[in-house]
């Protein structure tokens, strides 16, 4: 899927500073690129200006009613609806909730205040202070109400207005979140998802800029997944809601703002499997969540050399879709994994380790990780725009691969 | 050094001040097992409150309640007894808590509740296990780790759970039920159905950080949670008055009312147990302190007796031990005789000897169980990998 990026004033990835990075121009792959999987989401456009929430769902024909009807579906209008990635996951949001009275969300300041990024906006209103709870500073407690719930058969989407804040909730998400089906024998299913923003942001500082996705992929039971997309973030949330297992759903503080147009009927994404972004023969290329779309921009640079590279955004974190990486690595013979977690113990280190014991004897070159350096995240601009990875260090790694 | 701390309140015995029932003739005592008809026992320890009323010390029970109260603590001291030699003899491993001397709570609480009431505790839990209807030969097995075990084997002695009775479990991180019992209690008035969550935890989880977030939210959302803390005085190896600044647990609360109860005496358990939950179901959270013992160190890999005398121990043994305490009840109400009582003691231990040589016989689990119940709908934890055959878990 194409993610829409406008450059520019619009607002979508205004967090880039366009003077330091190549400027995000809008993307014109080939046609080939275009996964041709779900609904075509292509088709000019215009730039909407960002419409209210309110006034689209009145498009939609929600209106104030209290149960949301389905939209017309795109087989009869032809066309889906624009809108930004916090918008998808409140859309996801919204329609589980409307689905399934069990579903509830807790968090920090998600209720009457919106969601601190907006996630949740409109949905107290709608369904009410007990469906929609703000919960008091105390990440451990409230996560562990959700786990308790979850045990009798509540569905709890539970907010961590940062995933660095879920730290605090460690114990409640190995010991309890993860463990309870299994020491239970079976007798009790803990459907939660727990979701937030993490990754390295704008200057946020070392404690804000965490990646829990290398803490938390140890442990038994649970299930991870990194949204990248409008897109695939509305679909993966929807997933993650309704699968019996628990769910960490992780997003990225800054890919909150772009813009995709995204199918009016419902659609949900596997949570088990990986996103073929851009098929290829050269290389390839591993990567999730915002790093995709480094990679997207160095492939650019790479198409221009001369080098046809195969992205997969691996979205399933806990398990990886070994599958369509092996066929993959199948393919091209040589992998190189973009990550932004850590380089000890991350994501990357892993799927370094699947990849070596299954693919081996497809490999003709190393498997080469390239991820954020073990350092807190620095607060000078500079310093943190060295921490994690940059599309030029892609095209060098993938030259270098390639000889 | 403990003793003089630990204030052995129940010197006297109970004084069945007021029975509405007198005394039957001998002529019909035989029948008196299956005796419904109420009689009124006055607890011998006055209750102690914070922020309410508390209840009266007069409690409503009948003959065949308090023969049932003498049985049930009969079957869970006699599972715990049998445990501690299995124990020894190595069929049980790991870690192994025991609640001998805390079963009145057990089975005063469940006088007062039903079984669609929640109950979560941490890993002293067999006997509450029991206490939900649980089975001896399940207990056993699990204990054990064969198939047959409440938790299929794979949970252990810390890890008891029965769903269909609403036991939670049965956790083995201090304090970390707690949170999850809060979370049981809004699930309870999300359904808008009028059940309460009994979350129990002890003396040194009452220090716990994520206790008072838990009362915190509870308390300001209405749950229906009744926090109580099984007070026997030791964490470990940890008295109370060397770990809490106030070792008035049911005071603790601050804002949230509380009630200090004698947890040896089963009566006053329910007593408890059932004003806890008309309070609970009205105001919200409430804190119940259960003044209780444990006969047995903190597990089976603690002697018990480097932190507290024998004498202390054996103590409480004489002055305040429940079953005991029950024993004279039934006597001196001539409910029933030494004989009968003796007899039913019999009855019990066969019982715990005949699941014991039943789970000993049950077979451990599959090879293949040590990947079921990992996930819910899934494509198969061994073939996550590279050659998985299904693609994709449809979901409903």
């Amino acid at each position: 899927m194409a993610a829409r990026i406008h450059g520019g004033a619009a607002t979508a990835l205004s967090t880039f500073n366009p003077k330091k990075l190549v400027a995000p121009s809008r993307t014109n792959l080939p046609a080939a690129a275009r996964s041709s999987k779900r609904c075509i989401v292509a088709g000019g456009g215009s730039d909407a200006s960002k419409k209210s929430l309110s006034v689209r769902h009145s498009q939609k024909l929600i209106a104030n009613a209290a149960v949301a009807t389905k939209a017309e579906t795109s087989a009869t209008t032809g066309t889906g609806h624009e809108l930004l990635l916090f918008e998808a996951l409140q859309e996801g949001l919204e329609e589980e909730m409307d689905r399934d009275p069990h579903v509830c969300v807790m968090g920090e300041d998600v209720g009457h205040y919106g969601g601190s990024y907006k996630v949740t906006k409109g949905l107290a209103d709608k369904f009410g202070d007990l469906r929609v709870l703000d919960t008091p500073i105390c990440e451990n407690a409230f996560t562990g109400m959700g786990i308790g719930a979850a045990m009798t058969g509540l569905r709890p989407v539970i907010e961590g207005m940062n995933m660095g804040f879920l730290l605090l909730a460690f114990n409640q998400i190995s010991n309890n979140c993860g463990m309870l089906h299994y020491t239970s024998g079976g007798q009790f299913t803990i459907p939660v998802v727990i979701r937030g923003p993490g990754g390295v942001g704008r200057q946020l500082g070392a404690e804000h800029s965490q990646r829990l996705e290398s803490y938390f992929q140890s442990i038994p039971g649970i299930q991870m997944v990194a949204c990248s997309t409008p897109y695939n973030a509305k679909g993966l949330m929807k997933a993650a809601i309704r699968s019996e297992n628990p769910v960490i759903l992780f997003e990225h503080v800054l890919l909150y703002n772009l813009k995709e147009k995204i199918p009016d009927e419902e659609y949900i994404c596997n949570l088990e499997e990986a996103e073929m972004v851009r098929p290829g023969e050269h290389i390839t290329i591993l990567t999730y969540s915002r790093m995709r779309y480094h990679v997207m921009q160095a492939a650019k640079t790479l198409v221009n050399k001369g080098y046809d590279p195969e992205v997969i955004d691996i979205r399933s974190l806990k398990p990886f879709d070994l599958y369509t990486i092996g066929n993959s690595v199948k393919k091209t013979h040589r992998v190189l994994i973009v990550e932004e977690c850590m380089r000890t113990g991350g994501i990357g280190a892993s799927l370094t380790a699947a990849i070596n014991e299954n693919f081996h004897d497809y490999l003709d070159a190393p498997v080469m990780c390239l991820s954020s350096q073990d350092v807190p995240t620095p607060y000078a601009g500079t310093l943190e725009e060295w921490t994690v990875v940059q599309p030029a260090q892609i095209v060098t790694a993938v030259e270098q691969l390639c000889q | 050094m403990a003793l003089s701390r630990l204030s052995l309140r129940s010197n006297r015995f109970l004084q069945p001040s007021s029975t509405t029932a007198a005394a039957l003739p001998s002529s019909l005592r035989r029948h008196v097992s299956t005796d419904t008809t109420p009689i009124t026992i006055e607890t011998a320890v006055p209750f102690e409150s914070h922020l309410c009323d508390a209840p009266s010390r007069s409690v409503e029970t009948s003959s065949s309640e308090i023969l049932s109260f003498f049985r049930d603590m009969a079957r869970m001291r006699r599972m715990e007894i049998a445990a501690d030699s299995l124990y020894k003899s190595k069929l049980i491993r790991g870690f192994c808590h025991l609640y001998d001397g805390q079963e009145a709570l057990a089975v005063g609480m469940e006088a007062a509740i039903t079984r669609k009431d929640a109950i979560i505790t941490s890993y002293r839990d067999h006997c509450t296990f029991l206490g939900r209807g649980g089975e001896l030969v399940d207990a056993f097995s699990e204990l054990m780790g064969r198939k047959r075990g409440c938790s299929n084997g794979k949970g252990g002695s810390m890890h008891f759970y029965k769903k269909d009775a609403c036991f939670y479990g049965g956790h083995g991180i201090v304090g970390a039920q707690i949170p999850l019992g809060c979370g049981l209690a809004f699930a309870q008035k999300y359904s808008k159905e009028e059940f309460v969550t009994f979350t129990l935890y002890g003396d040194g989880a009452a220090n716990q950080g994520q206790l008072f977030e838990a009362l915190n939210i509870a308390a300001l959302w209405d749950l229906p949670a009744i926090l109580v803390c099984e007070n026997n005085h030791y964490g470990m190896g940890t008295a109370t008055w060397r770990s809490a600044k106030s070792p008035a647990y049911f005071k603790r609360g601050d804002y949230v009312p509380g009630l200090k109860v004698d947890g040896m005496d089963a009566l006053a358990v329910k007593q408890a147990c059932k004003f806890a939950k008309e309070h609970a179901l009205k105001n919200g959270p409430i804190v119940l302190e259960m003044d209780t013992y444990r006969y047995h160190g903190h597990s089976m890999s603690d002697p018990g007796s480097t932190y507290r005398t024998r004498d202390e121990v054996s103590g409480v043994r004489q002055v305040r031990d429940p079953i005991e305490r029950v024993r004279k009840l039934l006597l001196s109400h001539d409910i029933a005789t030494e004989k009968e009582l003796k007899d039913m003691e019999k009855e019990v231990r066969k019982e715990v000897d005949d699941a014991v040589a039943q789970a000993k016989e049950s077979p451990v689990p599959e090879p293949s169980e040590l990947f079921t119940n990992m996930y819910v709908k899934d494509c198969g934890v061994e073939s996550f990998g590279a050659d998985r055959k299904e693609l994709k878990v449809t979901l409903a």
